[in-house]
């Protein structure tokens, strides 16, 4: 563990905030997925955590080396455009699947597609 | 309090928070009521990894954590979105 003890005070204070703000943030977004109560309400939790949790620590990691290594290191730039531009797609095609199983359950119909017959 | 201290609780500290919450993921993969609360949870494990390894880069200094974590973004990506056209259709490539 070798965590440069030549961080100005001002960078140490920003990292050491963003991450326990992050931190905080995903388990607030994980406790709303295990006490929410239905599956609808329960897509809303990991949402926080996906977007300002996750934020926050690739701030602070951007932040971190950029100081620690004199030179700008946005790398995590690329992280969090692909975590920002996939979250959506992954939530639209999971509640999709869930309008879909419960449509089909609520007809009586096998869940599991259109029974091999067609 | 000098700030390598501050920075080493800090980081102790939102590693707790995320190993909690895989723990609270997990519970809700294990005992999710139905195919798609499993799915949901599994997803946000993976998210969970990816903060993870994050935060072990800034810990040991290291930029291949980095790598890491984007790897597992992608897979995340890529397996959830294969499950939940498997929860949808029973197959994954028609």
């Amino acid at each position: 563990m070798n965590i440069a003890a030549d961080l100005p005070w001002w960078a140490a204070v920003a990292v050491a905030f963003l991450l326990v703000l992050g931190g905080l943030i995903t388990l607030i977004g994980t406790l709303g997925l295990l006490r929410l109560q239905h599956f609808y309400q329960r897509m809303h939790g990991p949402a926080i955590t996906i977007a300002l949790g996750a934020g926050c620590i690739l701030v602070a990691s951007m932040l971190y080396f950029t100081v620690t290594q004199s030179r700008l290191v946005i790398h995590e730039l690329l992280i969090s455009v692909f975590v920002l531009m996939t979250a959506p797609v992954v939530a639209m095609m999971i509640m999709r699947a869930a309008v879909y199983r419960d449509l089909r359950a609520r007809h009586g119909l096998p869940p599991d597609g259109e029974g091999g017959q067609e | 309090m000098t700030t390598a201290t501050l920075l080493a609780g800090a980081i102790v500290f939102a590693l707790v928070c995320v190993v909690l919450a895989m723990v609270l993921c997990t519970l809700r993969l294990l005992i999710g009521p139905s195919a798609q609360d499993r799915v949901l949870a599994l997803d946000t494990l993976w998210m969970c990894v990816m903060l993870l390894a994050l935060m072990l880069g800034i810990r040991h200094g290291s930029q291949i954590y980095f790598e890491a974590a984007l790897l597992i973004a992608l897979l995340g990506f890529v397996s959830t979105i294969a499950l939940a056209k498997f929860l949808m259709r029973g197959e994954v490539i028609e």
